[in-house]
């Protein structure tokens, strides 16, 4: 009786853990200008998203210096900052994405390692 | 003190506030076009300042921008609506903007580097919208607590402040007070030139919320802890207390008891002074408020009267007993009776409400019944300091006071707060036991000013209301009561007794002349009776004699017819003489007999 759940429940849990597997990704980036950190930002999310999710993704970039009323919506106050619209639930990741553990695991692409967690 | 002297209140320019009280404590507001740090703990009224300040300046048709950490715009303007603030209608009217900055820690991960750049761009699209003069940030450490890398907070927190001086923005940010520190997270590093510290105190269970000026660069300001009271928006009480400058008045205004302004030179206290009625519990302290009150709606003047003992329907109640209808007064709007608990609250705050009452109503004289229960609610030292700061500043409003102090027959002629000093006219009533009955006598202490009566007076409550009357002052002291009555009575008899004894013997003397006078009529009648006698029986004798004569002298006669004259006229000599001897003789035996 409790035979097919033991071995079911490990993996439902593994597949749960991350969103991995979601059919489209929907990710915006805010920028202010073209400054060193949106554009590296740019860049490494481009290659994260590369790696882990090859076409199925969008990346919309903002500019807030061009439309700060849009701000509000996504609540920014850092920039940059990486908001996962889909898939749910709203994730935000703030910086320039150079720690590429970190987004991974913001994004919830990966399981969470307990190395990866927050330090502080 | 030189440095204060050298530093003009011009050399930084200012901005008022619009917080009652504020403005005056720092001598016209806050800087222009700087920031102003106001910290303080949780509920201490940090955003109820920070908003009071947009929404005065928005009414001085300065627009200003608040940026919320804390609040939604919705939870903002619900809750000052309370306070009486329309934030949306002011929004409506792009004359505030409200940024809710909502931030979830458990919804944001950090991967790198970053700025706030998005905040500024907010902060900048706000202002840009409605020309914002004015900017709230409340509390801006929310980021602290939201975000890891306090390297860049601080960075960005010089870099926010930087921000708001260079567009010449006046404003206002708020922190959390910290343990040791003012603010949590060392805010008042950065924003140097006005620091605003709120604080709530507990004491004997009695929270009083107060503000102090923790630094103004450039200008001076008062450093005392300031109470505030937080009601229809901030209300701090101002500074005029630290003055000595008010006008006096030679206007008199009526005790309502008119034989107290007789003893008064006549009429009554001076208008704007402040006088004190003490004396040991039931001996009519309040009576003495309630004329006075009656007396100032009588004129047509409005008087206020904060009762600490008493609910507004019980003095009415009461008072009516001894004639005085106040509710015609407050029926009138002439008279507000204000009932609080002394410890409802702290006695700063009572200060600060009794400061908001009598600014709304403006009274012409106001009656404190009484100040020693304020005993519950802070020390001596506290309620006096109180009390001359709500003195001070009632002379300079132009209102005249009474309060009423209870003194114990330990402390008589002493209050146990310690006020003699602050008060103009001081009115003692006391109690006098003697005899079993007690009864009040009253006296004046001291008016200053005025000639005033030193006798010491008799004050006796009626259904007509208080009145004085002379006391019996004798060798045994000062009679009063029935005391004062039997004493009258017993020099009433002493009188009476007088004169009945002077009547007595009047009436005694007479009854000894009338005594002598019948004595001397009843002698006369024996006299009158007795000479009768005396006189009848000369008369018979004399009769008798005359017969005998008459018969001699027929018998002579018979004899000269037989002899001759001469012997005849021998007989007649004879007889003549024999006459006084017969009277003698009676008279004699009558003597003998007596």
């Amino acid at each position: 009786m409790s035979d097919p759940i033991q071995t079911k429940t490990p993996r439902t849990l593994d597949r749960a853990a991350t969103d991995n597997e979601a059919e489209s990704w929907n990710l915006r980036l805010y920028v202010a200008g073209e400054t060193p950190k949106c554009v590296q930002a740019f860049q490494h999310l481009k290659q994260i998203c590369e790696e882990h999710l090859q076409g199925r993704y969008s990346i919309e970039v903002i500019d807030l210096l061009k439309n700060p009323t849009l701000a509000e919506g996504d609540q920014i106050i850092a920039i940059p900052t990486l908001v996962r619209q889909l898939p749910p639930p709203v994730k935000k990741i703030i910086g320039d994405l150079t720690n590429t553990e970190r987004v991974v695991v913001g994004l919830n692409l990966i399981p969470i390692k307990p190395e990866n967690r927050r330090t502080k | 003190m030189a440095l204060t002297q050298l530093v003009s209140p011009a050399t930084v320019e200012k901005t008022p506030s619009g917080i009652a009280g504020f403005d005056q404590i720092t001598g016209g507001g806050l800087p222009v076009g700087r920031p102003t740090l106001v910290c303080g703990g949780p509920g201490c009224g940090k955003t109820i300042f920070a908003i009071e300040f947009l929404v005065r300046g928005a009414e001085r048709g300065e627009p200003g921008v608040f940026v919320s950490f804390e609040e939604s715009a919705r939870d903002l303007a619900r809750n000052m609506a309370a306070l009486g603030f329309d934030l949306a209608g002011l929004v409506e009217q792009k004359l505030l903007a409200i940024d809710y900055v909502h931030l979830d820690p458990a919804e944001i991960e950090e991967a790198g580097g970053y700025s706030l750049d998005g905040l500024f761009v907010r902060l900048q699209h706000a202002i840009d919208s409605i020309g914002a003069k004015r900017v709230a940030i409340d509390t801006l450490e929310v980021l602290f607590s939201t975000l890891q890398d306090s390297a860049v907070l601080r960075a960005e927190t010089q870099r926010l402040f930087r921000f708001l001086k260079e567009r010449g923005l006046t404003t206002i940010v708020t922190a959390e007070a910290g343990t040791d520190t003012l603010t949590r997270q060392g805010l008042e590093e950065y924003v140097s030139d006005c620091v605003v510290s709120l604080s709530q105190k507990v004491a004997d269970q009695s929270a009083t919320r107060y503000l102090r000026i923790v630094k103004y660069r450039g200008s001076s300001h008062g450093t005392n802890e300031y109470p505030f009271l937080i009601d229809a928006g901030f209300s701090v009480v101002p500074a005029t207390s630290l003055q000595l400058d008010y006008e006096v008045t030679e206007q008199r205004v009526s005790s309502g008891i008119p034989s107290l302004d007789s003893m008064l030179g006549g009429n009554g206290f001076f208008r704007t002074s402040t006088i004190l009625v003490s004396g040991s519990a039931g001996c009519g302290k309040s009576i003495v408020g309630a004329h006075f009150a009656d007396a100032t709606c009588a004129r047509g003047e409005r008087c206020m009267l904060f009762a600490f003992e008493e609910s507004p329907s019980q003095i009415v109640r009461n008072m009516r007993s001894v004639g005085l209808d106040l509710q015609k007064w407050q029926d009138r709007g002439l008279l507000q009776l204000r009932a609080t608990r002394p410890s409802l609250y702290g006695l700063e705050m009572h200060l600060v409400s009794m400061h908001k009452a009598i600014a709304d109503f403006k009274p012409c004289t106001v009656v404190l019944d009484p100040i020693s229960s304020f005993t519950s609610a802070g020390t001596s030292h506290q309620i006096k300091a109180m009390l001359i700061r709500l003195f001070d500043w009632l002379k300079t409003q132009g209102i005249t006071a009474l309060v009423s102090c209870l003194t114990t027959p330990l402390t008589r002629e002493e209050t146990d707060i310690g006020i003699s000093s602050l008060i103009d006219t001081w009115i003692e009533v006391r109690d006098l036991e003697v005899a079993g009955e007690r009864n009040r006598a009253l006296y004046l202490l001291k008016s200053r000013g005025m000639s005033h009566s030193n006798q010491v007076r008799e004050l006796i409550i009626s259904n007509r209301g208080a009145a004085l009357a002379d006391v019996f002052a004798g060798p045994e002291g000062v009679l009063v009561g029935s005391a004062k009555s039997t004493e009258l009575k017993r020099r009433a008899r002493e009188e009476h007794e007088r004169q009945e004894e002077v009547a007595r013997a009047e009436r005694l003397l007479e009854v000894k002349r009338e005594a002598l006078e019948s004595q001397i009529s009843s002698l006369r009648a024996e006299y009158a009776e007795h000479q009768e006698e005396v006189q009848r029986r000369l008369r018979t004798t004399r009769e008798s004699a005359d017969a005998i004569r008459a018969d001699r002298e027929l018998v002579a006669q018979a004899r000269t017819d037989s002899g001759s004259r001469t012997g005849a006229s021998a007989e007649g000599t004879n007889s003549a003489q024999a006459r006084p001897t017969i009277a003698e003789g009676r008279a004699n035996s009558n003597a003998g007999g007596a």
